[in-house]
């Protein structure tokens, strides 16, 4: 029989369900984070080493994202939020995903070892191995605080765009990759409670599956109270100055404002009116990271006037 | 019967294999572009010839 129809599959990939396992939104934020580390760091880069180094940053990103993909198939089928993904879709198959992740993984890396240097190349291949074997395979599916660990995932671009230009790592880097990591916990438990049932159906145990609403309203407020020592102190080290300095105290007022809304209200309080100040603090805890990094760039695009930098 | 010339699936299908090709000659000119920056701003690099190179011997060497 050569109908057509006899071997269609129903689902079958086109190249973008390809690039959604990449999960091209979080590159996104991974892209803009590793270029402002390239780009505050001290040393100049080639522009086409720098285009490369954050290219190369952003497939090893997205590789991870397709390995999530494959070992996450279950949950996301379950889950409103990444029901839609390429794989609980059936546009992918599982196996497919893996393949795709496991060989941009490799030639992400190699790609950044030879167009960088291997500090850079190093530190993406332990972060692809957190993301997809400490995060996905094991903390998230075993214990509430998957989340906090599993942040240092999404924490190390800026400080691989630092490596890229600098071959080290350094203060600076290092407190780059701690204001994601510690920001990480009350963007993603302002989600979990407006997500309401997503992670409970899918058996993640997300703080506010395992500990309860109460206690997870407690833990945003502690974990922004955490966040803003880090976030003001950066401003005093050679990437920061008066702009970020300005910024950081306005932004973090801002989430410590939203962080003590949250923690005031009750369940009932939020049920109705149907979550407002959770999905604002929320969206503006987007805004904080990107402003935060927007004004390290800044200060780095303004210092050669004599403006930026302390 | 001979596949209906225009069916949905080709046009899916051709998408995949044009992306595929896209992105593989989006590589390519990266690597040349990387490769050019690296030879004409890159380190002196001398590769034993046949030729005598003192300032490639070492201190041992003499």
């Amino acid at each position: 029989m050569s109908d057509i129809r006899a071997y269609e599959q129903p689902g079958e990939a086109g190249f973008g369900d390809y690039v959604q396992l990449l999960k091209p939104r979080v590159m996104s934020l991974v892209v803009f984070t590793a270029l402002v580390g390239l780009l505050v760091a001290p040393v100049s880069v080639h522009p086409v080493i720098a285009f490369a180094s954050i290219l190369f940053i952003a497939l090893g990103a997205g590789a991870s994202g397709a390995l999530n993909m494959w070992w996450d198939a279950d949950i996301d089928a379950v889950m409103r939020r990444t029901k839609s993904r390429p794989v609980p879709a059936g546009k992918v198959e599982a196996g497919e995903a893996l393949a795709v992740g496991l060989a941009l993984s490799g030639i992400a890396v190699v790609m950044l070892g030879l167009a960088a240097n291997w500090l850079s190349a190093g530190l993406l291949a332990f972060t692809i191995f957190f993301y997809a074997v400490v995060y996905s395979m094991w903390l998230k599916r075993s214990t509430p605080q998957n989340i906090v660990i599993g942040g240092a995932a999404g924490a190390f671009p800026p400080m691989i765009g630092w490596a890229c230009a600098t071959g080290t790592v350094s203060i600076e880097s290092v407190l780059m990759f701690a204001l994601i990591f510690m920001w990480t916990p009350p963007h993603f438990w302002a989600l979990a409670l407006f997500m309401k049932d997503d992670y409970s159906n899918a058996g993640v145990p997300m703080l506010t599956v395992t500990h309860g609403r109460r206690s997870t309203r407690n833990h945003i407020l502690v974990y922004t109270i955490l966040l803003v020592p880090v976030a003001v102190g950066t401003a005093f080290t050679s990437i920061g100055g008066p702009i970020y300095l300005a910024a950081a105290l306005a932004l973090n007022a801002w989430f410590l404002i939203g962080a003590w809304r949250i923690w005031k209200r009750d369940e009932a309080m939020a049920e109705a009116d149907n979550y407002t100040v959770e999905k604002s603090v929320f969206r503006f805890s987007l805004y904080y990271l990107f402003l935060h990094f927007g004004a390290f760039l800044a200060e780095a695009a303004l210092r050669p006037y004599g403006i930026g930098g302390w | 019967m001979a596949f209906p010339p225009e069916h949905e699936i080709h046009k899916r299908r051709l998408g995949r294999n044009v992306g595929v090709a896209v992105t593989l000659g989006l590589f390519i000119m990266l690597v040349f572009a990387l490769t050019v920056v690296k030879v004409t701003r890159g380190d002196p690099m001398q590769g034993f010839d046949h030729t005598v190179r003192p300032e490639m011997t070492t201190e041992e060497d003499q």
